[in-house]
């Protein structure tokens, strides 16, 4: 195992610097704020299962967020903006994933990469600069996020419920990557 | 701010059938689960060993740093309900004005990233303010500044800073869930006001 040292689409490993509860000491609770009981596996849940009802309502919301197909933005696009998010916070575990998951949504593996490569000024074309710009505003501390951002999403032909999604996706990563950046650190498989 | 009314439509000024109420209620699990991770965090069942005044206090810091005065007024105003003294309520201000800063800051791993590494400062809570504070709160502030600002920064001698101050590895969890949480709270509640605000 590696510390990752640039973005990657790659599949990287999650360790967590503090303790995870065992599977085996696990009530039902616990094991119901899992949702998925296949994410028993995953040391990250599975220190997120020692607050049970923050961790099954943080998962519930971020299916919503990414999964519900009633309209609204493409789920390549959601993923952009949580890729995005990730690229300008620094987080290069939720920013794998993610870019991994635009990538094969939208099928544009090589803008995907230039995001992770140059970061979030690199141009995508202006449907994507617009969803990228606007996630960039909202992640920043104090927001950035103005009028001239839904009227640039507006131009390049999201309606209101498609950039209600942007801002969804956005700030679900603004709680995601700070999660992942301090409970445990990003590792990569050693090439053989 | 109640904890069975919908914080985020309470802030943002949704109310029943205007248009975002719509746009709202096409994604209703992350509407109601949003709320139930409010609850959660501020409301909840078994409350572990992180007291109601200590959830109120971070959450007034959150989004007092974050500039979003209504959403800090809304958290300081559930921080008197649950008994705290004026005098924390003041320390907390103090805090907010000397940790106000802009993020996102930090350091990468040594690498090619190392280029994109911007510097900014670690919060250390003044003196006066820590007395008032207590050192779990401190501590609190301190990592809180951290999980805002500069998330990459993270390592483990900041949780360890934590443990040292007497808050558990459970209790850690929490108050990353809380700091994280409100990360997105008042950005959903910051975002779709811009987009009220331009029908």
């Amino acid at each position: 195992m590696t510390t990752p040292t640039a973005f990657t689409r790659a599949q990287l490993d999650w360790l967590p610097w503090l303790e995870p509860l065992a599977a085996d000491e696990m009530t039902e609770r616990h094991m119901a704020s899992l949702v998925d009981a296949a994410r028993v596996k995953s040391p990250y849940f599975r220190l997120l299962a020692r607050d049970p009802d923050a961790l099954e309502a943080r998962t519930r919301t971020d299916k919503d967020i990414f999964y519900n197909a009633d309209a609204g933005l493409p789920r390549a696009e959601r993923e952009l903006a949580a890729a995005a998010t990730s690229r300008f916070n620094g987080c290069l575990y939720c920013a794998s994933v993610h870019a991994r998951h635009a990538a094969t949504y939208s099928k544009r593996e090589a803008d995907v990469d230039r995001l992770l490569d140059a970061g979030v000024t690199a141009d995508l074309g202006e449907r994507w600069n617009a969803i990228v710009a606007a996630s960039v505003a909202l992640t920043a501390t104090p927001s950035a996020f103005g009028p001239e951002h839904v009227d640039r999403l507006r131009r390049a032909g999201l309606d209101d419920l498609a950039i209600a999604d942007v801002i969804h996706a956005a700030a679900f990563f603004n709680w995601a990557n700070r999660l992942m950046l301090s409970l445990g650190e990003p590792a990569a498989t050693a090439k053989p | 701010m109640r904890t069975d009314a919908d914080v985020i439509d309470a802030l943002v000024g949704i109310t029943p059938g205007s248009p975002l109420d719509a746009i709202r209620a096409r994604r209703p699990e992350a509407r109601a689960h949003a709320q139930a991770t409010y609850r959660a965090l501020f409301a909840p069942e078994s409350p572990g060993n992180v007291s109601a005044q200590e959830r109120f206090a971070v959450g007034a810091f959150v989004a007092g740093v974050h500039g979003a005065t209504a959403i800090a007024d809304c958290y300081a105003e559930r921080l008197a309900e649950s008994g705290a003294s004026a005098a924390l309520k003041e320390a907390i201000d103090a805090a907010v004005k000397e940790a106000r800063t802009n993020g996102p800051y930090g350091r990468y791993p040594a690498g090619p990233l190392s280029r994109e590494d911007t510097a900014g400062s670690s919060y250390r809570v003044g003196a006066a303010i820590r007395r008032t504070l207590g050192p779990r709160l401190a501590a609190a502030f301190e990592h809180t500044h951290m999980l805002v600002f500069h998330p990459r920064d993270a390592a483990p001698a900041a949780l360890q800073a934590l443990l040292d101050a007497g808050w558990s590895t459970t209790d850690i969890v929490t108050l990353s869930q809380i700091v994280a949480f409100l990360s997105f709270q008042i950005r959903v509640i910051v975002g779709l006001r811009t987009l009220a605000g331009r029908p």
